[in-house]
């Protein structure tokens, strides 16, 4: 087995901002406030993934799930500890990456998979399996700023989806798109996963992480409260409690079809 | 252009190894920045450039054709005012005196401020995709290189219009040398403000006012000449005057396209009370070109440090995007 991503002893401190003039900091002084705090998104997180795990990302909302993904896919890096990885990594850490709404369907995905590090060719070459994914219509050679935020959001996911990688990384990915796109989007994900690449997905959705994945990371308060079998996290994290009215609700309804919460 | 020439792994860094990823390195995920970072996503540069030039025309029924009409109408006003209502025959071809070092000055100050906003304007992606973060104020650099092009026509045209001009390979390397010059140092700038600019937002308004200011520091709205004369006491006052990169490249820029512009005969009938002199070259400073080369290189050692700054900064950034 190869590892694929390597994450040791990750800590990643964010300092507090007041956005505070000089005189608002200079009042604050005179007044014993505190003027500068920091608070730790991340601490002392360690893991190792092999090449073709699945994993799921749980955890509750500001637990650190979106800031770690950011130290994966290389946008941010950690206040101390390392992160490595092996290959082509791509994904969305939210929807919609980096789309300027005033350039066409069609220019904003090339841009995107460029900065993905696709070559001209390569998109050429994928460019109609992206636009029929997306399914956008004659919407593609007008500017995104039009795109309804379904439309936005699929078509910054076929994108991401399209691109050769050996890391796929999904955050949050289906919340904005309708029943029959998020089937199609978790059909896509198990073939990309199938193909051996490692998919590190966040979900709330305890049915489609059971679907999708192999091993469940759970991240508390920045710190990984549980790493291991997907039953067990989903349990740790009492997403599988019955009682509980949202997941039931959940079960019912679009857990099965991997909505975000 | 070899596929996978622009992944960011390099050449042979195509998927079709993927299920064989024994030799691949595990390495750090973030982009590896740097302008060689930078030099080896051209593609994507490429991309980013077209970009922002589309997104500026956009929607505008003339397009491109504004890039033209604007420096046009500047130089027609500046003919008006400076040669014809003002001192008319006190310098001669006054009008591309200013228009040529306005080409250049608006080059640097275009890419200094656009350089300086162009991280944060872009934080949508900053935030959520690795790349080399370099590549932003670099790409407004040659956005305002690629505007400068439509200026020069205007500025050939106009020489041209005089009837009197005879550009030599000695001006037009001068013209060269200026041109790199502000290059280096526009790109230095931008680099260095578009980090800082995340790190405390106070700098655009900063760098806003300087680009206001630079423009009365060259001398383009007045001849090189009267700073002489009026400092002849004082030699070392014009020699501090000169440290300034702008005023060199825009010297050079004129010794390329406005003295060229000058005949024998209009040289002697100009007027002297702005120190204007009949002969041609002793208009500039001595050692023109030894000046400018030495300019060339302080230009080139401020953007390694400037890249220093940035890589400093750098990967605070995506912490202080909010």
């Amino acid at each position: 087995m190869t590892t694929s991503i390597e994450v040791e002893n990750v800590s990643k401190k964010f300092s507090m901002q007041y956005q505070r003039t000089l005189k608002q900091v200079a009042v604050a002084k005179l007044r014993g406030q505190r003027i500068k705090d920091s608070f730790w998104a991340l601490q002392d997180v360690s893991f190792q993934v092999q090449q073709g795990e699945a994993i799921g990302l749980m955890g509750l909302n500001g637990s650190g799930k979106s800031t770690l993904l950011k130290h994966i896919m290389g946008v941010m890096r950690p206040t101390s500890g390392t992160v490595r990885t092996r290959g082509r990594i791509s994904g969305l850490i939210a929807t919609g990456a980096g789309f300027h709404p005033q350039m066409t369907g069609t220019e904003n995905i090339y841009m995107n998979a460029a900065i993905l590090g696709m070559t001209k060719e390569e998109t050429d070459a994928k460019f109609d399996d992206i636009a029929g994914f997306a399914d956008v219509g004659e919407f593609l050679d007008t500017p995104v700023g039009n795109y309804s935020s379904g439309m936005f959001a699929r078509l910054g996911f076929s994108v991401a989806v399209n691109v050769d990688c050996d890391v796929f990384i999904a955050d949050e990915v289906l919340a904005v798109g309708d029943q029959p796109f998020k089937k199609k989007c978790m059909k896509r994900m198990e073939q990309i996963r199938d193909s051996g690449v490692t998919l590190f997905y966040v979900s709330h959705a305890a049915q489609s992480v059971r679907r999708m994945c192999t091993r469940v990371i759970v991240l508390e308060k920045g710190v990984v409260g549980f790493d291991g079998d997907v039953d067990e996290g989903i349990h740790y994290l009492h997403y599988d409690d019955s009682e509980d009215v949202d997941a039931e609700e959940e079960q019912t309804t679009d857990g099965e079809l991997g909505s975000e919460v | 252009m070899t596929p996978g020439a622009e992944t960011p792994e390099g050449a042979d860094a195509t998927v079709a190894v993927r299920h064989d990823l024994d030799h691949v390195p595990l390495v750090d995920p973030a982009a590896k920045g740097g302008l060689v970072g930078v030099l080896r996503r051209r593609y994507l540069l490429k991309l980013m450039v077209r970009r922002e030039l589309r997104a500026r025309y956009i929607g505008s029924k003339m397009g491109l054709a504004w890039s033209y009409i604007n420096p046009f109408t500047r130089f027609l006003t500046f003919y008006f005012v400076f040669g014809i209502i003002l001192g008319r025959g006190q310098v001669p071809h006054f009008a591309i005196h200013l228009f040529a070092g306005m080409v250049l000055v608006n080059l640097f100050t275009e890419s200094f401020n656009s350089g300086t906003r162009s991280i944060l304007q872009n934080k949508a992606v900053v935030q959520k995709m690795p790349l080399p973060r370099e590549i932003f104020p670099i790409a407004s650099m040659l956005v305002s290189l690629y505007h400068t092009g439509p200026q020069l026509v205007i500025l050939v045209g106009a020489c041209l219009a005089t009837g009197s001009f005879s550009p030599d390979p000695v001006g037009l390397l001068a013209a060269l040398l200026g041109f790199g010059i502000v290059i280096l140092l526009g790109t230095g700038m931008g680099l260095m403000f578009a980090a800082i600019n995340v790190m405390y937002r106070d700098w655009t308004r900063v760098v806003q006012i300087f680009t206001q200011v630079l423009p009365f520091t060259a001398p383009m709205m007045y001849p090189y000449t009267l700073v002489e004369k009026r400092f002849s006491g004082f030699p070392e006052i014009t020699h501090f005057y000169l440290f300034n990169p702008l005023a060199e490249a825009v010297l050079l820029i004129q010794r390329g396209f406005w003295i060229t512009t000058i005949s024998p005969a209009d040289a002697k009938t100009a007027g002297a009370e702005w120190g204007f002199k009949p002969g041609l070259h002793t208009n500039f400073p001595d050692h023109l070109f030894e000046r400018g080369l030495i300019m060339l290189g302080a230009a080139a050692v401020f953007l390694v440090f400037a890249q220093w700054v940035f890589t400093r900064l750098d990967d605070k950034i995506p912490d202080r995007l909010v």
